[in-house]
C-alpha cells in the first residue's frame, strides 16, 4: 500500500500544475468576482458599505465564484481517465478527497488574495477588519472546499453537472454562509471593528468544516464505486 | 490445490448485469499462473465488462471471483498494484508531459525518487519516446499516447496484465514494441481482449470466445 502522504502530494501536485499551466479555474473565479464587484458598486450606487450588507457583498460573490471552481474540480479525472487511474492505484482512496479539498482551498484563497483586496478598495474605508477576516476566510473555505470536493465528485458524471453542482451545494452550504456573514458583519461596522459574538459563529463554522471533512472522508470511497 | 499451483484467475459462475440486461451470465474460467487468455467476441459481448471485474473497476453482480489469490470485491484492496491494465482510454493527463504522467502513476503505486526516475527514463527509452518526453501528451499523436500508456501499465512490473485491444492506434513498429513490454513470455499472466484473433491466437494459451446472449464458451 503506498503511503498516504505520497498520494495526496502526487494529486494535489498534478492538479496545482495543470492549473498553473492551464488557468482553466483561477481566472475565471476572479474575473466573476472582480466583475460582481463592479456591478454591486454601480448597482447599488455606493461607494461604502458596512455591516450586513458589506458581509451580504462579499460572501454572495466568493460563493458564486467559488462553484466556478467546484464545478471544474473533477472534470480532468472524468474526461481523461484519472479516475480510473486512482481505482487501480494501491492507495487509500480518501486520499483523492484530501487532496481535492487540498487543492479547492488553495484556488479559494488565490481567489481571496485577489478579491478581498478590491472589495476593500471599492467598500471600505480601511482595512483594520481585514485581520480578524481572514480567520473566518479560511474557516470558511474549509467548509466550502469539503462540502464542493463533495458534491462535485457526485455530480461529474451526470450531464447535467453545471446545473446540478450549484442545485445541491447552495441549499447544502447556506449554514456556512449564514456563520459566515454573520461572523463579517461585526468586523465591518461604521464605528469600527466589534467582536460581538465573533467567537460564536467562529465555532459554528469550526464545527460545519469538522461534519463535512468527516462526512466526505466517510462517504468518498463508496462514491468512486461503480 | 497447492498454493503455488492455484490459478492466477479463477471465475465460477461469474454473473453482471446492467439494468435488465445481462452483459456476463454464469461465466467459469480457469487461468493459470503465467500463461495468456486471449478472449474474442463481437461488440457488446461483454469482454470489456469481463477485463473492467478482473481490474477491480466493476463489481461482479454475482458469482465467484478470484485474482491472485484475493477474493473480489471484498479484497480488491490486495489486488490493485498487481495489476497492470491497458484499456480503451491511456489514463493520461493531457496537460501534463509524459515524463509528468509516469511520475504522478509512479508515485501512486509507491515507486518514487531515484527508482521512479531510472524506470521512466528505461520505458520512455524502450517505447521511442525519451526525446518527447517533456512534451505535453495533448501534443502526442494516438498511438503515441497509446505507447505512453503501455509504459503506465507496466511501471510498476505488475504480476497480471489486463489488456484492451492493446494495439489501438499502433503502427507496425509500435506493435513490436508493445511486445518487448507486454508480450507473451515476459513472466506475467496476460488476459488480451482483441478484435485481432490472427495476431494474438499463436501466442494465446488459453482462448474465451464470448458470445451475446449466450452463455461464454472455452473454445480451448
Amino acid at each position: 500500500m503506498t503511503s498516504s502522504r505520497t498520494a495526496f502530494a502526487a494529486i494535489l501536485g498534478k492538479d496545482l500544475r495543470a492549473e498553473l499551466r492551464t488557468l482553466q479555474s483561477l481566472p475565471a473565479m476572479a474575473l466573476f468576482a472582480i466583475t460582481s464587484f463592479v456591478i454591486f458598486r454601480f448597482g447599488l450606487n455606493r461607494t461604502h458599505l458596512d455591516g450586513s450588507l458589506a458581509a451580504g457583498v462579499l460572501w454572495a460573490t466568493l460563493l458564486f465564484a467559488a462553484v466556478l471552481g467546484i464545478n471544474r474540480l473533477f472534470v480532468a479525472e472524468r474526461e481523461e481517465g484519472g479516475f480510473d487511474a486512482i481505482r487501480l492505484a494501491p492507495i487509500d482512496r480518501s486520499v483523492l478527497f484530501t487532496a481535492k479539498v487540498a487543492a479547492l482551498i488553495v484556488y479559494l484563497v488565490a481567489l481571496e488574495l485577489i478579491a478581498v483586496p478590491i472589495f476593500v478598495l471599492f467598500f471600505l474605508s480601511s482595512a483594520a477588519s481585514l485581520p480578524p477576516l481572514i480567520i473566518v476566510l479560511l474557516l470558511a473555505d474549509i467548509g466550502l472546499a469539503c462540502t464542493g470536493t463533495l458534491i462535485s465528485s457526485m455530480a461529474v458524471n451526470s450531464r447535467a453537472r453545471d446545473l446540478l453542482v450549484p442545485l445541491v451545494l447552495l441549499p447544502l452550504v447556506v449554514p456556512l454562509m449564514i456563520a459566515a456573514t454573520a461572523a463579517t458583519e461585526p468586523l465591518m461596522l461604521l464605528g469600527g471593528v466589534s467582536y460581538h459574538r465573533f467567537g460564536t459563529w467562529l465555532i459554528v463554522l469550526g464545527l460545519y468544516d469538522l461534519i463535512f471533512a468527516l462526512l466526505g472522508y466517510a462517504v468518498f470511497d463508496f462514491l468512486l464505486e461503480d | 490445490m497447492p498454493p503455488d499451483q492455484e490459478p492466477a484467475i479463477k471465475l465460477v459462475g461469474l454473473r453482471r448485469v446492467y439494468g435488465d440486461r445481462a452483459a456476463l451470465d454464469g461465466l467459469d474460467l480457469e487461468v493459470a499462473k503465467g500463461s495468456s487468455l486471449v478472449v474474442l467476441g463481437p461488440n457488446g459481448a461483454g469482454k470489456t465488462t469481463l477485463i473492467r471485474i478482473l481490474a477491480t473497476l466493476l463489481r461482479p453482480t454475482g458469482g465467484e471471483v478470484r485474482v491472485l489469490d484475493c477474493k473480489l470485491p471484498d479484497e480488491a484492496w490486495k489486488l490493485r498494484g498487481k495489476i497492470g491494465y491497458l484499456g480503451h482510454e491511456p489514463l493520461l493527463y493531457r496537460d501534463l508531459t509524459g515524463r509528468e504522467n509516469l511520475r504522478f502513476h509512479a508515485k501512486l503505486h509507491g515507486i518514487t525518487g531515484a527508482r521512479a526516475e531510472s524506470r521512466i527514463e528505461e520505458l520512455l527509452t524502450a517505447v521511442n519516446l525519451a526525446h518527447r518526453g517533456d512534451e505535453r501528451t495533448y501534443e502526442f499523436s494516438a498511438g503515441m499516447r497509446q505507447r505512453l500508456a503501455i509504459c503506465r501499465c507496466v511501471l510498476h512490473q505488475p504480476e497480471l496484465l489486463l489488456l484492451d485491444e492493446p494495439d489501438s492506434n499502433l503502427d507496425i513498429e509500435g506493435r513490436e514494441i508493445a511486445r518487448m513490454l507486454i508480450g507473451p513470455g515476459l513472466g506475467h499472466t496476460r488476459v488480451v481482449v482483441t478484435h485481432d484473433p490472427d495476431r494474438y491466437l499463436p501466442e494465446a494459451d488459453q482462448v474465451l470466445r464470448l458470445t451475446i446472449d449466450e452463455k461464454a464458451a472455452a473454445v480451448r
